[in-house]
């Protein structure tokens, strides 16, 4: 019955409660195929196979007597390596955590263990999700199904591959400037950041606190909307939470679904596009555009001015936030302690700058640096003070654009996956991956990336990206899912990568 | 206040990077020095873009939503066992952390 894990989640679901499968056979075929596949795919850290079948066979349970604990109750996810999962190793996908077990589970965690949903295992990502490939992982790079010898995108390499390949039917990743979003338009999936605070932080070690962001990444926007109402709503633990019910994303998906839009207002964004973005990505998009229009969407471009400084006002707020997070990795508590060679009697700062230069790899000390330059005292006014303020501008900007439309649109990436090697020493040529990613995170709006076709260059997945208001998830879900139908109407079905069965690498 | 500008960012230099690393407690060695400060320079000459963007009067936006502040209920809530706080520690003795001197040698 391998061809349970071509389904969605949420026809597993349904086959899961008119009885058709169980939750054991359902995770025991995705187990099978990660042993199959992942030799080659490497979207794994750790899997769990005996925890997952025992949280099956207890979903199988309560499935029986009839009290399913939620909707995705039996249904396997994949967990980023950067929720802490109690019992199970957290890395990060860094050195300095090796051989971490985390006594607490994080509040995502937690929800997809109360809803019932059996942890596979944990994902590949950049090292403290810093990175845009997945090539900054202390453990290897995960390469991307439908090209082994591309990147699967990141920091959420590994959620995207896993779900790409087959490897798991839902996944949670994260996404502080795109990390979730970009990977999905790279593997030709789903990925969606909700509004910052609509999915609880407690428990993700943080990069940079004020644009961390957990969400699903799937193979279908139900799926992710599925998800997302397991994962997300308010949370005391964390006190950025929405005190707010979550908006209606479910519903909204389906409604999506039918292919109308009539009424919808959708701008595009002119600023996300054009130059610097590849010519089959910009096609793709352009058609799902047209699409749109067809489904009755009123369609208009909007301008938002102060986008093009989006980037340069990440990577001064992102590397200050996070040089002062890691250093929480101190060699004392927790995670590694390294002694320095030949030193008698070591202090322990001495400790301390050695673990971290042996445990952080070369992108995390690239950034630790950089965030304590821009919040040194001379030049924090120049940099982060400036940063913090253009921050402001480029919500101003999405606060005039949404007076005038409900969604914005633009490419998810400017490109299709690359191939791996080819940006691992160019810093700035990686970061700008995430040109069009950033602002939503940067103002906290809600993004979903949805696959929008393959790139006449390479035959690469491109991504369609829907943002809304905060707190408008909805809006996001009811859009991705009406240009999803349109799209599975012209192609016939979902897209698939090549058969990965025999693939070694 | 004034309001500090850079108009020429000059490249950050070899010793501003150690002295930077320093302060961040990374023990940098001389070839990752000499890797990572021409990359810096690089990343620090496309960030400075941004001095000139916004005016004075902007307010600084330091999180995305609105805050205020939030209380819990003062009730207990159960926490973490001493063993489990303890279970990830490259050292223990006592029930405690254990770490290296904290002190000069001299002290």
């Amino acid at each position: 019955m391998s061809d349970l894990t071509r389904r969605t989640a949420a026809e597993l679901a349904v086959a899961l409660a008119a009885g058709d499968t169980s939750s054991v056979e359902i995770t025991s075929v995705y187990l099978d195929r990660i042993t199959d596949v992942d030799d080659a795919v490497h979207a794994f850290l750790v899997v769990d196979a005996e925890g997952a079948l025992a949280s099956a066979g207890a979903a199988d349970a309560r499935r029986a007597a009839g009290a399913p604990a939620s909707a995705l109750d039996g249904i396997p996810v994949a967990v980023k390596d950067v929720l802490a999962t109690r019992g199970l190793p957290t890395t990060c996908g860094s050195r300095i955590l090796e051989g971490w077990v985390p006594p607490y589970d994080a509040t995502v965690v937690t929800r997809l263990r109360e809803g019932g949903l059996p942890i596979l295992g944990k994902t590949n990502m950049d090292e403290f999700a810093m990175g845009s490939s997945t090539e900054h992982s202390a453990y290897g790079t995960t390469h991307n199904p439908w090209d082994l010898d591309r990147i699967p995108g990141g920091s959420g390499g590994g959620s995207s591959a896993s779900v790409a390949a087959f490897e798991a039917p839902v996944a949670v990743g994260t996404d502080t400037g795109g990390s979730i979003r970009q990977p999905g338009a790279v593997t030709g999936t789903v990925g969606m950041k909700p509004t910052y605070g609509g999915v609880s932080r407690y428990g993700l070690v943080a990069l940079a606190n004020s644009l961390d962001q957990a969400g699903p990444a799937t193979r279908s926007v139900l799926d992710a909307a599925l998800l997302h109402e397991v994962i997300g709503g308010h949370d005391p633990r964390d006190s950025t939470s929405i005190d707010q019910p979550l908006p209606r994303v479910v519903d909204a998906a389906r409604e999506g679904a039918s292919g109308d839009l009539t009424g919808v207002r959708i701008g595009v964004v002119q600023e996300l596009g054009g130059e610097g973005y590849q010519a089959g990505v910009l096609a793709r998009f352009e058609e799902c555009v047209q699409l749109l229009v067809g489904a009755g969407a009123e369609v208009v471009e909007v301008s938002c001015p102060t986008f093009v400084h989006a980037l340069a006002t990440y990577y001064l707020i992102l590397p200050a936030e996070a040089s002062s997070n890691l250093a929480k990795f101190d060699a004392m508590r927790y995670g590694m302690r390294t002694l320095p060679d030949g030193v008698d009697l070591p202090s322990a700062e001495d400790v301390m700058r050695v673990t971290r230069d042996r445990g952080f790899g070369e992108e995390v000390k690239r950034r630790i640096i950089l965030g304590t330059y821009a919040l040194s005292s001379g030049y924090y006014d120049a940099y982060y003070g400036q940063a913090q303020k253009v921050r402001t501008l480029v919500s101003r900007d999405f606060a005039a654009a949404f007076r005038k439309v409900d969604v914005l649109v633009s490419p998810t990436a400017p490109t299709t996956a690359f191939k791996i090697g080819e940006k691992v020493d160019d810093p700035l040529a990686m970061y700008l991956n995430d040109l069009a990613t950033i602002p939503a995170n940067l103002s906290g709006v809600p993004g979903i990336s949805v696959p929008s076709g393959l790139a006449d260059e390479d035959d690469m997945p491109a991504g369609f990206q829907v943002l809304a208001p905060a707190m408008a998830d909805d809006r996001c879900y009811r859009v991705g899912a009406a240009l999803e139908t349109l799209l599975h109407d012209r192609w016939g079905g979902p897209l698939v990568p090549p058969p990965l069965e025999g693939a070694s690498r | 206040m004034p309001k500090r500008r850079v108009e020429t960012v000059e490249a950050i230099s070899r010793d501003e990077v150690r002295h930077l690393a320093d302060l961040a407690r990374i023990d940098l060695s001389n070839a990752e020095l000499d890797h990572l400060a021409p990359q810096l320079a690089v990343i620090i000459d496309s960030v400075a873009s941004i001095s000139d963007v916004a005016a004075e009067e902007v307010p600084p936006t330091s999180h995305p939503l609105p805050l205020t502040n939030v209380f819990r209920k003062d009730v207990t809530v159960p926490g973490l066992s001493a063993e489990e706080a303890l279970s990830g520690a490259p050292e223990v003795e006592q029930q405690r952390f254990s770490v290296p001197r904290i002190l000069g040698e001299e002290a």
